[in-house]
């Protein structure tokens, strides 16, 4: 290195220490949580919903007098989808006191998960990440607190094995999935599945982006005729699904989709709610705007004098956050409550996080109950339906195949 | 100024090899050290190490790349794939084999290098961007080989989790730790750089940039040196990839997906191709900036915004503002980051006199 690049390198150096330095220190009576969100990368369609929500439900807590007299900070860091802003983010919040970890995405879970586990933060990995976290004894500070890609898989076997009249016995059944390692995660349980149940199986990658699958659509249905269509895909490609399914001619109430695949954006991506008539879509939260919570919110920001924000429109993303954050400052009060009032740590609330139970919100969090061993919450998923502009709701709170999802949790 | 060359005589031939010739340059490298090694993990808070972290990661790979790109001419938008090749093999050591760091990192290097000459080898009848789709070729293959060979990817998840490095029974995890772990190869990459383009080798690279037909006249053998010029640059990959597999504890095909190809690509050319110094700026500038921007945004930007509106306008705002600075640098200096160094430098030459 030549002489004064040192100089320079030096002085972009402490540029950069004078800004950071700047930033706020926490506060006494403040419990710090770092939000990790991509409203900007390659899943921004579900950031610019979702975190609002998230930020809303801790608005409305904190206007309420906060959990237990502690204020709530949620320090929101965008990633945009890369991993390397993700771990500064995380030792940019661990620095500021953060006790609890809102990850989002499966490489920044999954790269995440040995610091957690060293720092003793607990993390939460709603509908991404790692399906085998769900067992607590092997991933202490994971917590999915949804249904993971494995329970969602049991319980579309499920919903087609109830629609197709109860017996899946020679039904083929296709499986279309977006081509990475999110995709394939749930592909060892169907197959599982396939071996108990007696169906057919054909699987259907589609390789990203995921914008082009019209050869794949045309073989499930006309060349291998499926009786039912298992979608899990991301992104672009759950709308582009909806579209060429429905091209083709293929009844799309016999298609089911993954969470990712599920929100109105796809349904208005795909051509409107008329095209998409009658897909089916497994979620992880309440959806609609009929929640007590929600109408808090909006009254909320009546009081302040403003109109609800406008993400709340997008209720599957926005309920999500809102669920997120629900659950979040529930392990929070258990934490505090068992310190007697006292400032949790990071080892507190993942012990407040075990104690989840019978906390449903009004409906939008499922009947969840976290424990030491099962830090999913049961992985519990309703199904809606696209059904004359809206979702409809098609089954209540439901999981299935325990003993397939014991067998691969333990494994 | 401060910059004192007369008097400078050289009377052997040691000297006259020296990696730094001048008196100042030699304090200015040992007051690095002092800064670096001593300093600076004192006296701030582990998190701005874990952004030292990060840059150092990254100057490790612009260097690699800039040996093929900036010194010998070849492009290769396929390095982020010879880093996952680094990385998984050093996984799969680490895990199966229960191997140590020091043959692990190595055995990485060594891999991606065996797969970057294999690449390289179209490099000898293409060149140019027919060459940059022959590489983007490369990233395509071994990312899909990587996500659906589980005997290499460990499983549909597609990750392995890997130990944290050990030595002598000593385990390096904080990042302070981990700091001096990656300062060590950041070091030795960048005194092996600056030999490797003074030796015979990196002469002949440099020719081949400059006039492959006229390199080949003077007798240089184009078709070894440019598979040397593939292999010592994805050996850098290589051990990139296993870098960056330590830092987090676990090895992803996710993380080293065409993307980050192109952030290196953008690394080097904003800091200067064909320089080392390029490198390591462009590094810092293309992993600081965002970062900076961001805290300053969240200063100031509370002033105009409201909070619910500055967490929208803060990523958005942020992505603007980088891509705008890019092109800024650009202008200014099309050479890169290096060259508006020396500029300033050589102003301040002869300053207070023009000439």
């Amino acid at each position: 290195m030549r002489p004064v690049s040192a100089l320079l390198a030096a002085g972009t150096f402490g540029a950069g220490l004078l800004a950071l330095a700047s930033t706020a220190a926490a506060q006494t009576k403040e419990i710090v949580i770092g939000m990790q969100c991509d409203r900007t990368g390659a899943t921004q369609t579900v950031g610019v919903n979702l975190c609002p929500g998230y930020h809303d439900y801790i608005k409305l807590v904190n206007s309420k007098g906060g959990v237990e007299g502690f204020k709530i900070n949620a320090i929101e860091i965008d990633h945009e989808y890369k991993v390397p802003p993700s771990v500064e983010a995380y030792e940019r919040q661990k620095k500021d006191g953060a006790v609890l970890i809102s990850l989002y995405g499966t490489p920044h879970t999954q790269a995440l998960t040995q610091k957690l586990t060293e720092d003793k933060i607990p993390g939460t990995s709603p509908g991404f990440g790692t399906a085998a976290a769900a067992n607590g004894q092997k991933y202490p500070y994971i917590f999915p607190i949804a249904a993971t890609y494995w329970s969602q898989m049991t319980a579309a076997v499920k919903f087609a094995k109830d629609n197709l009249g109860g017996n899946l016995k020679g039904k083929k059944i296709a499986y279309l999935f977006y081509d990475n390692p999110a995709g394939k995660e749930p592909m060892p349980l169907l197959e599982d599945l396939q071996k108990s149940e007696g169906f057919q199986l054909r699987t259907f990658a589609v390789p990203p982006p995921g914008v082009e699958m019209g050869a794949q659509v045309l073989d499930i249905a006309q060349r291998y005729r499926a009786d039912f269509v298992i979608s899990h895909l991301f992104g672009r490609s759950p709308s582009v699904s909806i579209k060429e399914l429905k091209r083709v001619g293929f009844p799309l109430s016999k298609v089911v989709g993954f969470v990712w695949a599920a929100a109105e954006a796809d349904i208005d991506a795909a051509g409107g709610w008329s095209v998409a008539e009658g897909y089916n879509a497994i979620q992880f939260a309440g959806v609609g705007s009929d929640y007590p919570v929600l109408k808090e919110i909006v009254e909320m920001y009546k009081k302040e004098g403003k109109a609800a924000p406008k993400e709340m429109a997008s209720t599957v993303y926005y309920n999500r956050g809102v669920l997120q954050a629900a659950i979040h400052l529930e392990a929070i009060r258990n934490a505090v409550k068992a310190k007697g009032g006292a400032k949790p740590t990071g080892e507190d609330v993942k012990k407040g996080f075990e104690q989840i139970k019978n906390f449903t919100l009004g409906g939008l969090v499922p009947p969840m109950e976290i424990t030491a061993k099962d830090h999913e919450g049961g992985g519990w998923v309703q199904i809606f339906q696209a059904k004359g502009g809206k979702w409809v709701k098609r089954t209540d709170w439901f999981r299935a195949y325990p003993e397939i999802l014991q067998k691969h949790l333990q494994g | 100024m401060f910059h004192r060359e007369a008097g400078i005589y050289k009377t052997s031939y040691a000297a006259d090899m020296a990696l730094y010739p001048l008196p100042v340059a030699r304090w200015a490298v040992a007051g690095f050290a002092v800064l670096f090694l001593g300093v600076l993990p004192l006296a701030v808070h582990e998190y701005y190490l874990t952004i030292v972290n990060l840059i150092s990661i990254a100057i490790v790979g612009a260097l690699g790349l800039n040996i093929l790109v900036g010194y010998t001419g070849q492009i290769s938008i396929g390095h982020a794939a010879f880093m996952s090749v680094g990385a998984y093999t050093a996984a799969n050591l680490a895990v199966r084999l229960d191997l140590p760091f020091w043959i692990t990192l190595p055995a990485g290097g060594l891999m991606a290098a065996a797969i970057g000459t294999l690449v390289g080898i179209p490099s000898l009848r293409i060149k140019g961007l027919y060459l940059a789709i022959a590489t983007l070729a490369a990233q395509l293959i071994i990312e899909w080989t990587i996500n659906h060979v589980e005997w290499i990817s460990g499983g549909v998840q597609a990750s392995i989790e890997v130990p944290r490095p050990e030595l002598f029974g000593y385990v390096i995890k904080s990042q302070t730790q981990l700091y001096f772990f990656l300062m060590f190869f950041v070091v030795l990459a960048i005194i092996a750089t600056q030999n490797l383009i003074r030796s015979r080798i990196g002469r002949a690279f440099i020719a081949i940039r400059d006039q492959d037909i006229a390199a080949e006249i003077i007798g240089i053998n184009i078709f070894r040196y440019k598979l040397y010029a593939f292999a010592i640059s994805s050996f850098y990959a290589g051990v990139t990839g296993v870098l960056y597999t330590y830092f987090l504890g676990i090895a992803n095909y996710e993380q080293f997906q065409i993307v980050v190809s192109i952030d290196y690509l953008a690394m080097i050319i904003i800091g200067g191709l064909g320089s080392i110094l390029g490198s390591i700026f462009g590094a810092i500038f293309v992993t600081l900036l965002p970062i900076v921007l961001r805290l300053v945004m969240e200063d100031f930007g509370s002033l105009i915004f409201s909070e619910a509106d500055l967490r929208n306008i803060i990523p958005n705002l942020r992505l603007i503002v980088f891509g705008a600075l890019i092109i800024f640098f650009l202008i200014v200096e099309p050479e890169g980051l290096n060259r508006l160094w020396r500029n300033i430098r050589s102003y301040f030459r002869v300053w207070p006199f023009s000439y």
